[in-house]
């Protein structure tokens, strides 16, 4: 075959692989990673995060804003320290609280960040120091049956 | 008898250790002598367009048919959970994760390798190898080498071709036939799929398979024996080789990939 058809149709078959990792990558996927140039940690400690995994969203008003990086237990407190990546363009007040939430009934768990009322922001490497547990069926029930036991109790 | 039977025993394990060594020599050989295949890149173009080109027919028709058939299947069960929109999320999991990168290589191994085995091992039978070798050019290197960078570089591609034909194949069934809400159908898709845990790992596969089904691919063709019946048996080989090659390296590659998450 004629070299210059056969570099032709090479390039064309090139193009079109290249046009299709393209599409998936834009239009099919997301970077869900933020880099880290564009972006800062900030750490919460929960005494109990539930089923919150890695790479799972953070969400402030219902808008990702960030992506948990890393869930470590701190064996000094005994609780679990939670890396929080967040997007450099929120800031948020340095009285911000994260609490761990679930979206729907059996969804999958997220962080939900509510802005204080602070004048300070939130800098790499901070804590946020309000945080709350993600919810428990199993306590939640116990603590149901618990105060209906009590209020059947003779007094 | 048992004397026999034991021999035998011992026979086939020193021939399997052998071919073992001989395969990994000989890949070993294609790296090192991979300079001409892009010195001379010509001669890779021209094995791109055989084993890519020529390939890219029967990968897109399969792509588009596999991503229909997951598009009306996975409507089927997600129906019965009222999540529907989630269809997106599963067809572009699903062919971006393994069948992609896995079926697309099964195409490729009986497209391209087994082409490659039967052409490499026709040369040797017709001594065009020995004829080269007798005008001090080396067969590695300016046969067998090219062969073997343009399989790898034309299994990423077409891996991703496919998915990408897979992806408009059940958006084709699903949105325009079915009726899922198209909205919902790519945006709950994208919020799923990322890019470097979904995409790039599909990729990486993908180079893994065309690196296993050429060299599979050119080691039988190379080691055929010079008769009809040895080129035919060795392309025999490659296809079967090469796919259960595809397949375990596919199952030890997720268990890396996918041990992490969740």
């Amino acid at each position: 075959m004629n070299k210059k058809v056969l570099d032709l149709w090479v390039g064309l078959f090139v193009i079109a692989g290249i046009a299709a990792l393209l599409f998936l990558a834009l239009k099919v996927g997301s970077m869900s990673t933020v880099n880290s140039t564009d972006s800062y940690e900030v750490v919460a400690r929960f005494e109990n995060i539930g089923g919150l995994k890695a790479r799972a969203p953070v969400k402030s008003a219902g808008v990702v804003v960030g992506r948990v990086t890393d869930i470590r237990f701190d064996n000094e407190t005994y609780e679990a320290a939670v890396t929080l990546r967040l997007d450099k363009r929120y800031a948020f007040p340095k009285d911000t609280s994260a609490t761990i939430m679930t979206s729907g009934l059996l969804g999958e768990q997220y962080i939900g960040l509510e802005a204080g009322g602070d004048s300070q922001k939130l800098k790499d490497k901070d804590r946020i120091l309000i945080t709350q547990d993600a919810v428990v069926l199993e306590n939640l029930i116990g603590q149901f049956l618990y105060g209906k036991a009590q209020e059947g109790a003779p007094q | 008898m048992l004397k026999q039977a034991i021999e035998n025993l011992g026979n086939r394990t020193l021939e399997g250790v052998w071919r073992i060594g001989y395969a990994t020599r000989f890949f070993v050989l294609i790296l090192l002598h991979s300079g001409t295949a892009f010195r001379r890149f010509g001669l890779t173009i021209r094995e791109i367009y055989f084993s890519g080109v020529l390939s890219l027919i029967i990968i897109l028709v399969s792509g588009l048919f596999v991503g229909m058939v997951l598009g009306l299947q996975g409507y089927e069960t997600l129906q019965t959970f009222g999540s529907e929109e989630a269809l997106g999320i599963l067809v572009a999991l699903s062919l971006v994760r393994e069948l992609g990168p896995v079926v697309a290589a099964l195409l490729f191994a009986s497209r391209a390798g087994s082409a490659i085995t039967a052409e490499i091992g026709l040369m040797k039978a017709t001594e065009q190898l020995s004829a080269m070798e007798m005008m001090a050019v080396d067969p590695i290197a300016r046969v067998v080498a090219p062969r073997f960078w343009a399989g790898v570089i034309s299994m990423p591609l077409l891996a991703a071709l496919f998915s990408a034909m897979g992806i408009f194949g059940g958006y084709l069934v699903g949105v325009q036939l079915i009726g899922v809400d198209e909205g919902s159908f790519w945006s709950q898709m994208r919020s799923a799929v990322d890019f470097e845990q979904d995409i790039l790992n599909g990729v990486i596969k993908s180079v893994v398979f065309g690196i296993a089904i050429t060299a599979i691919a050119l080691y039988e063709g190379y080691d055929a024996p010079p008769t009809a019946e040895g080129v035919s048996g060795a392309t025999t080989r490659t296809v079967v080789a090469s796919s259960l090659a595809v397949l375990a390296l596919d199952f030890v590659l997720t268990a890396f990939m996918f041990r992490g998450l969740n």
